[in-house]
C-alpha cells in the first residue's frame, strides 16, 4: 500500500459505511428471524380457513417464503384428495 | 413491589456490568431499595466491580437451590445502606440455575426491593434468557461499533420473545444505553453516531455514557461509577433519574464544547 493509498483510506469517513453494512445486515437478519415464526403461524392459520371447507391432510401442505431483494413471495401449495368431500358451509 | 431491570446486550464486554453497578448504585443513591443480582455463573464479576469479592458467602445457586436464604446471601453496600448484591456462584455449574428456582427468587425480590438490577451474561443462551425472563425494563448496552449494534439487535428481538411479558401478551420497556461513546471520533466520521444507532435499533434512548479513563479506574477500585464524581458519572446518572420516571433531557456529551474544547479535543470528552 502506497503512502498516498494510506492516508487516503485514514481520510475516508468509515462510519456511513459501518451504518449502511448494519442496515442491510439487519434487514435481512430480522426477515430470516422473525419470518421463521411468521411461516409457522400462516401455516396454521391457512390451514384452519381451509380445513373449515374441505378435509385436507396437514402433511399435503407447504407453506414456502421465498425472500428476494425487493420483494418477498410467500408460496402455498396445498394439495386436496379427489376425494375430499366438501363440507356444508355453515 | 419492585421494578425489575434486566441490563442485557448480547456481546460481552461492552459494559453490562459496569453499568448494572453504576446503575443500581445510582438509584440507591436515591434512597431507594435496589439489589443488584448476578446472573453470569462460573464468571461472575459483579461483586468485584462493586467491591464485594471478598465478603462472597452464599450466592444465587444455594438460594435457588434451598441451600441458603435469600437474606444470607444478599451482601449490604459498605457505602450505600440501600444497595444490596446477589452474587453469582462462580463454582458451580450454570445447569443448577432452574427457570422454577429463578422465578422463585425473583419474586422474593419483588417482594423487598424498589428496585431488582439484572445483570445477564453475555451471548443469547439460557442464562442470558433467564436473567431476561422476568423483567419489567430492559437496558440494552450498545457500544457504536458494528457487532455491538448486530448483537443488540439480535437481544432486542429476544426480548419480545422470551420474557415472560412478551409471552403474556404484554410490552416490555426496551431502552438503549449507548456506552463507551467518543463524540470526537463520532464527529469526524470514524464511528457510528448516536442518531445512527438509533435509527437501526430503533429504542428509545436511556443515556448516553462517554469514553472516559474514569470508568477503569472505578472498576480498578470496586466502586461502581456512580460513587466518584465524573463525566460518565453524570451520565449514568442521569440515566437512573430517567429510569425512575424523571424527564432528563439527554445531551450528547462533548456536544457543548467551545472553540477551547475542540482544540484540545481528546480532553473534554
Amino acid at each position: 500500500m502506497s503512502l498516498f493509498q494510506f492516508l487516503n483510506f485514514n481520510r475516508r469517513n468509515t462510519a456511513p459505511v459501518a451504518r449502511e453494512r448494519l442496515q442491510v445486515l439487519l434487514a435481512h437478519e430480522r426477515a430470516t428471524v422473525g419470518h421463521s415464526d411468521l411461516v409457522g403461524l400462516l401455516r396454521e392459520e391457512i390451514l384452519a380457513v381451509i380445513a373449515k371447507h374441505v378435509a385436507v391432510d396437514r402433511d399435503r401442505v407447504q407453506v414456502k417464503m421465498e425472500k428476494g431483494e425487493i420483494v418477498s413471495t410467500l408460496e402455498v401449495d396445498i394439495e386436496i384428495p379427489a376425494t375430499a368431500s366438501l363440507r356444508k358451509a355453515s | 413491589m419492585a421494578k425489575v431491570i434486566v441490563v442485557t446486550s448480547g456481546k460481552g464486554g461492552v459494559g453490562k456490568t459496569t453499568s448494572t453497578a453504576a446503575l443500581g448504585a445510582a438509584l440507591a443513591q436515591r434512597g431507594e431499595k435496589v439489589a443488584v443480582v448476578d446472573f453470569d455463573v462460573g464468571l461472575r464479576n459483579l461483586d468485584l466491580v462493586m467491591g464485594a469479592e471478598r465478603r462472597v458467602v452464599y450466592d444465587l445457586i444455594n438460594v435457588v437451590q434451598g441451600d441458603a436464604k435469600l437474606a444470607q446471601a444478599l451482601i449490604r453496600d459498605k457505602r450505600l445502606d440501600t444497595l444490596f448484591l446477589l452474587p453469582a456462584s462462580q463454582t458451580r455449574d450454570k445447569d443448577n440455575l432452574t427457570a422454577e428456582g429463578v422465578a422463585t427468587v425473583m419474586d422474593e425480590l419483588r417482594q423487598h426491593f424498589d428496585w431488582v438490577v439484572c445483570d445477564s451474561p453475555a451471548g443469547i443462551e439460557r442464562g442470558a434468557t433467564l436473567a431476561m425472563r422476568h423483567a419489567d425494563i430492559a437496558v440494552v448496552v450498545t457500544n457504536p461499533e458494528v457487532s455491538s449494534v448486530r448483537d443488540s439487535d439480535r437481544i432486542i428481538g429476544l426480548l419480545d420473545a422470551k420474557t415472560e411479558r412478551a409471552e403474556k401478551g404484554q410490552r416490555i420497556d426496551k431502552h438503549l444505553l449507548l456506552t463507551r461513546y467518543d463524540p470526537i471520533r463520532a464527529e469526524r466520521g470514524d464511528m457510528l453516531k448516536v442518531e445512527d444507532v438509533l435509527e437501526i435499533l430503533s429504542i428509545p434512548l436511556l443515556g448516553i455514557i462517554p469514553e472516559s479513563s474514569d470508568v477503569l479506574r472505578a472498576s480498578n477500585l470496586g466502586t461502581p461509577v456512580t460513587l466518584v464524581e465524573s463525566a460518565p458519572s453524570s451520565a449514568y446518572r442521569d440515566a437512573a433519574r430517567r429510569l425512575a420516571g424523571e424527564a432528563i433531557p439527554i445531551t450528547v456529551p462533548g456536544e457543548k464544547r467551545g472553540i477551547f474544547g475542540k482544540l484540545f479535543g481528546r480532553r473534554a470528552a
